[in-house]
This record gives C-alpha cells, sequence and structure tokens, in this order.
C-alpha cells in the first residue's frame, strides 16, 4: 500500500518538476528565437559602411544607417535631459516630501501615464510642439520619448529611495544636517546605484519607442543640423524600411533591428552586472 | 538664538581647541558643578493623533553624568528621548505640549530651529548605521561636512579626537578609508558614537545603543559611557536595568507614559520608593 | 510564582530551618546545665556540625541567585539572609560552648547557689525567637523593639559574674564551677548580641535603613581623614 502512494508521490514529483521546466523554456524560447532570427537576418548586413554611410537614394545599393543611430543619441540625450531632472526628483518628492493623499494621487496619475500608449505620446507632443513650430523637429522627438520617461523614471526612484534604511534619515537629521542636504548628499547617495539602474533602464526602453518619432522627429535621411530639424533615428529607419518594397533596404532594416537589440540587451546586462559587485559587500 | 554665528557656519565654537580627548567646550554657561541641569521637562506631554503617549512628564537631567530611562515596552521611554532633540518634528500627526529646556533654553522657542538643537544634542540609535557609501573617516565627519566645515586640517583633526573619545581610534587607524560597514557590530556602533561626538553636542541621547550587540562589545560601550560621562551628559535608554546598574548615576522610570519615578540608580535599584518600580524592577510586573 | 521567586522562597525555609536547629540548640544546652544531663549535653555538641552545614548551603544558595543580579528587596533579601545565617551560626557555637561547661559542670557536684541562668537564657532565647519571627513577618516594628532589650541582658549578665566573682572569692573549692558559669552566661549575652544583629539585619531588609552602630556613630566625633567630597 505504502509503496503504491510513494510511487505515486514521485510520478507527481517528477510531472511537476517536468511542467514547470516546459514553462521555464516556454519563456526563455522566443527571447533565443527573436535572437537567433535577428542575429542570421542582420549579421550578414553589418558592415563599416553600415555604420558610417547616410542612406543611398532610392534605387541605389548600398548606403548605412548612420545618421540614425547618432540620431538615436541624440534624441535618448534630448529625453534624458528632460526626463531625468524632472523623473527623479518627482520620484525623490514622492519618496521624501508631501502628503498622503497628495502622494497617492500623483503615483495613481504617473501609474496610468506609464500604461498610456506611446502613440498618443506622439500625437500629443505633434499638438503642442510640431504644429506650433510649423516643423517635425529632433527638439518634439526629444521631449516626447523624456515625457514617456518621466513617470518611469519617477517611479523607479520613488522605489528605490524607500528602500533606504530610516535609519540612515534619522541618523543624518539627528546630526544637525538639514533635511535637504539629508536627502541629497545621505538618502539619494546612498540609492544612487538604484536610481542610476532605473534611469539607464528607462533609456533602454525609450530607445525603441517608433510610434511617436512618427509625429515628431518624423525621420530624415541627412544628418541633422538643428534641433529644430527632423532627425533620423533607429525604429524610424527600420519601419521605413521595412516596409519598402526593396529587398535591400529590408536586409539593412535587419541589420539595424540587430544593433537595437543588441544596444537594448547591453544596458539591460550592463546594469545587473554593475549593481551586483556592491551587494557583495554586506556582512 | 541658540547658536554662535561660528557654530551656525559649521565652525568651531571657539578659539584654542586642543587634540585632547577632553576637550574644553566654551558654550553656553554650563559650568561642571552648577545645579542648572543639562536637560529640563516640565509637564511633557506628546500625543499622536490622539493617542497620549507621555503624561505631563517633568523630569530634571544633571549635567555631566549618565541617566537611564527604564521601564516595559511601550511605556514612552524613546518617545520622551527623542523629543529632547526634537526629532518628532519629522513625524506630522505628532503633538507636544509642555517645556523642554536644553540647558536653560526653551527649544522649541519662537527663534530655535530643530536643526540648532540637534547639532547641541546628538543621538545614537539602537541599531548602528554607519552611512555605507562612505568610509569610516567620511562617516565621522559627515556631520561636520555637511554643515559647511572644509577645512581638511580642521576635519581630521576632530576625526581623530573622536574616534579616541569613541575608544575605536587604535583599531581602525590603519583603515581609515575602508567602508564603514567594513566593522564588526559593536564597531559599527562606536563609530555612530564617535560620528555624533563629532560635531561636539552637550548632550548624547542613546537609545539602547548596546542592545544588539554581544555581551563583550556590550561591555567596551558601557565602558565608554563612563569615560565620556565626565564631558557629556549622557541619557541612555535600556531595557536592562542591570546595564542601568552599572553605569547611570540617577535612574527614571517610566510606566504606561508616566514618570513613576526618578532618584539615585543605587537608591531606585536597592530599595525603591515606589511599588510599581519595585515590582518592575524585580521582574514581578503582571 | 516565578521559579525566582520560589528559589528565594527555599532560601528562607532553608534559613528558618537552621534558625530553628540553633534555637533548641541553645535551649537544650541550657536545659543541660540546669539538669546537669550529660548525655544531652554530648547531643547538643554534636550536633552544631549540622548548624554549621547549614551555613554553608544558605551562602551557597545565596551566593548562586546573587549572581542573576537580582534587585531592590530581592537584593537586600539575599544580603540580609547571609549575614543572619552567619549570626545563627555563632548562635550554634556558642550553645555547643554552653554544653561544653554542662558536661563539665555535670562531672562536678552542683553548686549551692541561686544564680540567675535560667532567667538570662529565656531572656536571649525570647529575643532570638522574636528576631526570627521578626524577619518571617518581615515586621520591622518589632524588630526595633527588640534591640533595646539587649540592654536588660548586658545588666543581668553582669549581675550574674559579679555574683559569681564573689562566691568564688568567698569559697575556693567553688572556683571552677563558678568559672564554668560565668562562661554560660556570657555566652548567653552573646546570643542575646546575636538576636539583636538579626533584629537590625530584618529592620534593613524592610526598610533599607542600616541602624547597625547606631550607638558607637552617636559617641564618635567627624571622622579623621574623610577630606574634600567630590561634588
Amino acid at each position: 500500500m505504502e509503496q503504491t502512494h510513494h510511487r505515486r508521490r514521485k510520478a507527481l514529483n517528477a510531472c511537476m518538476q517536468g511542467f514547470t521546466c516546459l514553462c521555464a523554456f516556454l519563456v526563455v524560447a522566443p527571447l533565443c528565437l527573436v535572437f537567433y532570427h535577428v542575429l542570421k537576418s542582420g549579421i550578414g548586413s553589418l558592415n563599416w559602411a553600415f555604420f558610417t554611410q547616410l542612406p543611398k537614394p532610392v534605387g541605389e545599393m548600398g548606403g548605412g544607417m548612420a545618421n540614425a543611430i547618432v540620431g538615436t543619441f541624440e534624441l535618448l540625450g534630448l529625453a534624458a535631459l528632460l526626463g531625468v531632472p524632472v523623473g527623479v526628483l518627482g520620484g525623490i518628492f514622492l519618496s521624501e516630501y508631501g502628503s498622503v493623499r497628495l502622494n497617492w494621487a500623483i503615483r495613481l496619475g504617473a501609474d496610468v501615464l506609464n500604461g498610456v500608449p506611446s502613440i498618443i505620446w506622439g500625437m500629443v507632443v505633434y499638438a503642442l510642439v510640431v504644429v506650433p513650430l510649423k516643423r517635425f523637429s529632433a527638439l518634439a522627438g526629444g521631449i516626447v520619448l523624456g515625457t514617456i520617461m518621466i513617470p518611469l523614471i519617477m517611479r523607479t526612484t520613488e522605489e528605490v529611495l524607500r528602500l533606504v534604511p530610516n535609519g540612515y534619515r534619522e541618523a543624518a537629521l539627528a546630526l544637525g544636517i538639514p533635511q535637504w542636504r539629508t536627502v541629497l548628499q545621505i538618502v539619494v547617495r546612498t540609492a544612487l546605484k538604484g536610481i542610476v539602474t532605473g534611469v539607464l533602464l528607462a533609456l533602454a526602453r525609450v530607445a525603441g519607442e517608433t510610434a511617436p518619432l512618427l509625429f515628431t522627429a518624423f525621420g530624415n535621411r541627412y544628418w541633422n543640423h538643428h534641433l529644430s530639424d527632423p532627425i533620423a533615428a533607429l525604429p524610424l529607419q527600420i519601419f521605413n524600411y521595412a516596409i519598402s518594397p526593396y529587398e535591400d533596404w529590408h536586409r539593412q532594416a535587419w541589420a539595424g533591428a540587430l544593433v537595437l537589440l543588441f544596444f537594448v540587451a547591453a544596458v539591460n546586462v550592463g546594469v545587473r552586472v554593475l549593481t551586483r559587485d556592491k551587494f557583495a559587500q554586506s556582512r | 538664538m541658540l547658536m554662535t554665528a561660528d557654530q551656525e557656519q559649521g565652525r568651531l565654537p571657539g578659539p584654542g581647541i586642543t587634540p585632547k580627548p577632553a576637550a574644553p567646550r566654551e558654550k553656553a554657561a554650563t559650568d561642571p558643578g552648577t545645579s542648572l541641569p543639562a536637560v529640563s521637562t516640565r509637564d511633557l506631554s506628546i500625543f499622536f493623533d490622539d493617542h497620549q503617549v507621555l503624561k505631563r512628564v517633568s523630569l530634571d537631567v544633571p549635567a555631566r553624568s549618565v541617566t537611564a530611562i527604564i521601564g516595559p515596552s511601550g511605556c514612552g521611554k524613546s518617545t520622551f528621548l527623542r523629543a529632547i532633540n526634537r526629532m518628532h518634528d519629522l513625524v506630522p500627526s505628532a503633538r507636544i505640549e509642555g517645556q523642554i529646556r536644553l540647558f536653560g533654553e526653551d527649544i522649541h522657542g519662537a527663534h530655535v530651529e530643530p536643526v540648532q538643537v540637534r547639532r547641541r544634542v546628538g543621538m545614537v540609535f539602537q541599531k548602528s548605521n554607519p552611512f555605507p557609501t562612505m568610509s569610516i573617516a567620511d562617516n565621522v565627519t559627515v556631520g561636520l561636512r555637511l554643515n559647511g566645515l572644509r577645512k581638511r586640517s580642521l576635519l581630521a583633526q576632530r576625526m581623530e579626537q573622536a574616534l579616541v573619545m569613541a575608544a575605536l581610534f587604535e583599531e581602525v587607524k590603519d583603515r581609515l578609508n575602508a567602508p564603514a560597514v567594513s566593522l564588526s557590530g559593536g564597531q559599527q556602533q562606536r563609530l555612530c558614537i564617535a560620528r555624533a561626538l563629532a560635531v561636539q553636542p552637550e548632550v548624547l541621547l542613546m537609545d539602547e545603543p548596546a542592545s544588539a550587540l554581544d555581551p563583550l562589545a556590550t561591555a567596551k560601550i558601557e565602558d565608554l559611557i563612563l569615560e565620556l560621562k565626565k564631558d557629556y551628559t549622557i541619557v541612555i535608554v535600556t531595557h536592562n536595568m542591570q546595564q542601568a546598574a552599572r553605569i547611570s548615576e540617577d535612574t527614571a522610570f517610566f510606566y504606561l507614559g508616566e514618570l513613576i519615578e526618578f532618584g539615585s540608580t543605587s537608591k531606585l535599584f536597592t530599595s525603591p520608593s515606589k511599588k510599581q518600580t519595585e515590582d518592575y524592577v524585580t521582574g514581578r510586573f503582571g | 510564582m516565578t521559579h525566582f521567586e520560589q528559589e528565594l522562597a527555599d532560601l528562607k525555609n532553608t534559613l528558618l530551618t537552621m534558625a530553628s536547629h540553633a534555637e533548641s540548640a541553645v535551649r537544650q544546652a541550657v536545659e543541660a546545665v540546669v539538669s546537669r544531663d550529660y548525655d544531652l549535653a554530648m547531643r547538643v555538641r554534636n550536633a552544631d556540625v549540622v548548624i554549621d552545614r547549614f551555613e554553608i548551603d544558605v551562602d551557597e544558595t545565596a551566593i548562586r541567585l546573587l549572581a542573576k543580579a537580582p534587585l531592590a528587596g530581592d537584593l537586600r533579601l539575599i544580603a540580609v539572609t547571609m549575614k543572619i545565617s552567619q549570626n545563627l551560626e555563632r548562635v550554634g557555637d556558642e550553645a555547643t560552648k554552653i554544653a561544653k561547661r554542662a558536661r563539665d559542670l555535670s562531672q562536678e557536684p552542683p553548686l549551692k547557689l541561686a544564680v540567675a541562668i535560667p532567667q538570662l537564657a529565656e531572656l536571649a532565647l525570647q529575643m532570638l525567637h522574636t528576631s526570627l519571627d521578626a524577619f518571617v513577618n518581615q515586621d520591622a516594628l518589632a524588630a526595633r523593639a527588640l534591640i533595646p532589650q539587649d540592654k536588660q541582658v548586658d545588666a543581668l549578665n553582669k549581675d550574674i559574674q559579679r555574683l559569681l566573682a564573689d562566691q568564688m572569692i568567698s569559697d575556693a573549692e567553688t572556683v571552677t564551677r563558678c568559672l564554668h558559669l560565668m562562661v554560660v552566661a556570657k555566652s548567653l549575652e552573646r546570643i542575646a548580641d546575636h538576636a539583636k544583629n538579626v533584629a537590625e539585619e530584618v529592620v534593613y531588609l524592610c526598610e533599607a535603613q542600616d541602624i547597625r552602630h547606631a550607638g558607637k556613630a552617636a559617641k564618635t566625633a567627624s571622622l579623621p581623614g574623610k577630606g574634600s567630597q567630590e561634588p
């Protein structure tokens, strides 16, 4: 009798193990598939020309996405200029200041905004920036990406600041250090790694946003020289090439996708590697 | 105003600070041996929303001695301690009635900033909390640096003084730039004491400073307190009555927010006046 | 009752058992003197070892309990218990002394002299008994009332000593027997002193007041060499 029970239990255990293994695999599999496919399709088109040349006119072979790569970084820079200060300071406010009611409302607003489809952001910035200026611009692109980043950074900053034990705040205040100094030079400094992580992850996320850029940055086949001019960006370029009828452009789109994917992966992995070291310090 | 202009800018309170551990301080008119109590409360009551945690506590803490505060959990001893350096200002629901005087000056006076009070009244917490991103040296001087003191030589001098006073200098003098979190628990707590002492307070508040430490580390902290009381007024909250008996001159017994008895330690622990005190001290609390 | 309270109660009981042994030793020793009972005297002498053993037990237990760092009333109780056990052990020794003299007296012809030894014994025993009752009942008033009675005992002892001295002078034959009786009276006076000590300890236990040497302090002027105190 006991033998049967025992065998049944072992069988059940093996089933559960197998099932959970399968689920884990099903999670990792799409990631591997994507990587493999993009790598396979894009690696062939990655060459020096891809990184250094502008797109060639329609019909001509060759050319590259140099302006799109640079443009993406430029947009990320502009976005960071807007998103990082506002987001971090907003996160500091939520964590260290404010009242319970007010902060609850702000948090709710931020969470809602995080869920707003990015294309709507694009349309809003189109109406507010592109129309008055009567042109698509890098500025508008930076603004839209920045505003998408704001609630994201605000929430991650707040979460990280909340993790700082209250003991540090109390100790600093008990030394007679004013509150603003305590917040900046003790609390934020302690949480700095986490805040930077949050910022980098937010940047990695908006790096791939395509829809909002359609209405704002618009794309550019040449170098961008002024903030008030349209600017190329990797996702935009990939989109435009992908829906085109040209084989050559398709190959370049895959290459662009590979570069973008690599960038996002690198940031994520890099962030994890950098934050891992410090945790090994604790006794 | 509680502070001189020099103090406000974080500089020395006066000329001629020597590197000796027992550096004479030239602050307000507090000579050793005068009867002016270091901390004096009158009818102090503290409420959190509508809940009254302290009920009309009137107490005089003598200067340059150790005063222990004992009582069961929830009796208000930590609340009382934190009122002395205005830590309750950070709690929106806290309301304070009654008076607290620091060497005769009202700490809730019209022009008194909490920051000024906290520079004269230092605090050491139950769980040692050296700042993790800073080295040992930086931890000690953080109170001075973040209040504007920049001169390197002065910072170094104050740091060494403070570490010597906290009986930690010998153990860490070769690794002052090591991270503060690399120290043992007892050493970290002494580091926190050094950090508090570097600001040269007049009163040192200690909230169960040794309760998280092993007996050896505890003994070191107690010995340190016995040294420090020559220069500082120390108020220590402890749930360990034998500790109070070992290190304090006077003891206050709190129960349910009220001050039940306050008197010399030797008397309170050998023949207390109130039955409640006797019951608590002999462990017969029902 | 907590474990510690139980241990304190046990300590008290041990002390009281020791006390009853001491009391009966004195009583029996005096009886041996009065009734010239050799065997009784020897029994009392041999039983002293029990009282000695008690003192060691009480002290060991007390030290063990002190290591638990008691405070206030508990602390005073243990300290007082140690003191009282020491006094009781000495009472036992005095009883032994009396018993030894009883043994010697029983070997000699009886002395034809009315000596107030039984009265002295009664006073001393009553003081001892009252002091121990005061300890049991934690009655400081009764203890305080006891203390002046020691003077009575001292006075009676002096009378007895004088009487016996006169007897020795008038009749040289009675010297040995008188000397024995003088020792007996002196021992009884010492027993009364120990009873007074117990009473003083009881006052300390109940009131936390140290009333020992009160008479001496009144006679002494300010002690030399105290110097200036620390403020």
